[in-house]
């Protein structure tokens, strides 16, 4: 038995090293080259064309889209795209962390059953919830009468369609992605190594910041990078509780390419996002010094 | 005792409806090395726990150099543990492993780099300074965590199975450094383990536990000669254990009838009549092809095993239980099916109340 392993171990081995990369990888890669990098050179592709005199595409190549970005008004839509793109994560982390580190220290059940709680928000169709915030923050929605009932405001607070319900939308939107890559991360830490550090004369703060927080790091570099990537190109909370008055650069992107209709710009401020992100992960994997991500 | 370090008097310990630790009293002398011998689940651990502070005890107090420690928190205890699963920190090298107790301590960097050299030399880890765990052998790892312990100057080094995941080898080697070094630093050490062999190789003294009490506590050898109730005689390397009747008392020593016949046993403060436990190591036991004065133990030779340094003879009585007996020299007198007496000298068996401590919670 253990030698006929033996001997299908070897001729796999040895098939393995026949075949070349790209077909060991086939189907992944044919998954990839398909969903990912056709699409993306598609974008790169009409970015790099004119904009057609009834919307659409001219196929005429053209830097203009390009030359528009250097306007003011997107740089300013850019750094508030990245500004409420850092805070929403930020807040994730801040509040997901504490909460990750409460589930993982329950009982496997409980924890389960807690991991459902905020699952089960994150499962209901966005734009449900979405209308659900809309209609609890209007002039007149149950928010306001609750604040005025109780006389902490005499009139109506304006909150629908400002950027701090945007705010608001995007943490609870994103909380669930950063709470689970940090609660894995979390329940793998040993309890003995946290004795240990109790034990060489570590009070619990030194604790946490010498061994809890390291040794959970993938976990919240994985939170940073599925909380802040997704804040960043978002539409529908922006669109939908910032009214379309308060403008993102992924509103400005779905309006390219619905309302304008001019989808080589459209196009250009994608990869543009692209780049801006790609430049943050590298800086940021360079900086960390990642080894291995959390994936859940 | 004056000379005490670490008292743990009237403990306590209940996990819910558990009583994992039962009213345990141990006086652990100071430079001593101290072995909680028992089977797993009699409390040896969390006794150990507790002395650490990772549990709190129920009741009783535990003190240490005179002083209760009850109030203090794991990381205000002048005691370091070295535990089974080594539980180096993964993201830190070796040198930062050592050096986190001191490093925590705020001791200048410059004597933190001393003393961790000088520990990793103790140790004979020197030259792995910038590995990781995760790149050490077992027992390099439990050498550096060791070191981690150590490098504190703890009063007391609490060690929880330490040497429980390595091989037979290795740990052998490990206990006699681990008790050179313990010598050489005279620093006392508490030693958990399920391992007999490894008690006696090791301790000064060894505490017997079983269902959260201590049943013996004494020497090696004290431990090894003189079992003081059945469970002990049984643990502790192999016995033979016969059960009889005191028949007859005479000057310190005594008769017994057995379902398999008559023997003849040393002890004090027996009655006649009384329920007894005889013990008796498998090395003390002779044979004979007649019955010796006082003895009337028959049974049939029924297998020699050699292992090496002795040979094995298993002797089936009428009842069907096995005696074993073992002898350094070969011995051909008698081959299997033989017809045997056994006997003994009556000084080297050990009689045993069989209301002895201990018992009455057998099957518990």
């Amino acid at each position: 038995m253990k030698r006929e392993a033996a001997t299908t171990n070897g001729l796999r081995r040895k098939t393995h090293q026949r075949l070349p990369l790209l077909a060991q990888a086939g189907p992944v890669s044919l998954w990839m080259i398909l969903f990912v990098t056709l699409p993306l050179l598609f974008i790169i592709a009409i970015s790099l064309m004119s904009r057609g005199a009834f919307g659409g595409v001219d196929y005429r190549f053209s830097l203009k889209s390009y030359a528009t970005l250097f306007d003011m008004i997107y740089f300013k839509v850019i750094m508030k795209s990245l500004n409420i793109a850092v805070l929403t994560t930020v807040s994730c982390l801040i509040l997901g962390y504490p909460f990750a580190y409460y589930i993982a220290r329950k009982p496997a059940d409980t924890a389960s059953r807690l991991i459902m709680l905020i699952m089960i928000p994150f499962w209901t169709n966005s734009l449900m919830r979405l209308n659900a915030w809309m209609l609890m923050f209007q002039m007149n929605g149950p928010v306001n009468n609750l604040l005025i009932r109780l006389h902490v405001f005499s009139n109506p607070v304006k909150f629908i369609y400002t950027d701090w319900l945007v705010f608001l939308g995007l943490v609870t939107n994103f909380l669930p992605f950063a709470v689970l890559p940090m609660y894995s991360s979390i329940e793998k830490l040993q309890d003995s190594l946290l004795e240990a550090s109790a034990d060489l004369g570590a009070p619990p703060v030194k604790t946490f910041f010498k061994v809890t927080l390291p040794l959970t790091f993938p976990g919240i570099f994985s939170a940073i990078i599925l909380t802040f990537i997704p804040a960043l190109g978002t539409y529908t909370v922006t669109d939908m509780l910032g009214g379309g008055k308060v403008l993102y650069i992924g509103n400005i992107i779905k309006n390219q390419f619905g309302v304008i209709r001019n989808w080589p710009l459209g196009s250009a401020l994608s990869v543009l996002l692209l780049l801006i992100t790609a430049l943050l992960i590298f800086l940021y994997t360079r900086i960390a010094r990642v080894e291995d991500l959390e994936v859940l | 005792m004056a000379n005490s370090i670490v008292s743990l008097r009237h403990v306590d310990k209940w996990f819910g409806q558990n009583h994992v630790v039962k009213d345990l009293n141990l006086e652990i002398e100071a430079g001593e090395f101290l072995t909680l011998l028992g089977p797993s689940g009699c409390g040896k651990t969390t006794t150990l726990r507790m002395i650490a502070g990772f549990e709190k005890a129920s009741g009783g107090s535990i003190l240490v150099q005179g002083e209760p420690i009850e109030d203090k928190e794991p990381y205000q205890r002048d005691v370091n543990t070295v535990f089974q699963n080594y539980s180096l920190f993964p993201h830190m090298s070796v040198y930062d492993n050592v050096a986190y107790g001191p490093t925590i301590k705020k001791v200048p960097k410059a004597k933190i780099k001393e003393e961790v050299t000088e520990m990793l030399r103790l140790v004979q880890m020197s030259g792995y300074e910038r590995r990781k765990p995760d790149m050490l052998s077992g027992g390099q790892k439990q050498r550096v965590a060791i070191a981690r312990a150590l490098i504190n100057h703890p009063r007391v080094l609490l060690l929880d199975e330490p040497l429980g995941a390595l091989d037979l080898k290795l740990r052998k080697q490990m206990q006699i450094e681990l008790k050179r070094l313990q010598k050489k630093l005279k620093i006392t050490f508490v030693y958990v383990t399920h391992d007999q062999e490894e008690a006696m190789t090791m301790s000064d003294r060894i505490a017997v536990m079983r269902a959260g009490k201590i049943l013996q506590l004494g020497s090696p050898k004290e431990i090894y000669e003189r079992p003081n109730c059945r469970f002990v005689a049984d643990f502790i390397g192999e016995s033979n254990i016969f059960h009889g009747k005191v028949e007859a008392v005479r000057d310190k020593l005594l008769d017994i009838a057995t379902e398999n016949g008559k023997l003849l046993s040393s002890g004090e403060g027996f009655l006649e009549g009384e329920d007894i436990f005889v013990s008796l190591r498998p090395e003390y036991l002779s044979l004979s092809k007649t019955a010796l004065p006082g003895f009337d133990l028959r049974g049939r030779v029924k297998d020699f095993v050699y292992t090496g340094s002795v040979t094995k003879t298993s002797i089936e009585m009428a009842d069907g239980s096995e005696v074993k007996m073992s002898r350094v020299e070969d011995n051909s007198e008698f081959k299997e099916g033989d017809t045997v007496y056994l006997s003994w000298d009556p000084p080297h068996s050990v009689p045993i109340h069989s209301s002895g401590e201990g018992e009455e919670e057998h099957e518990a």
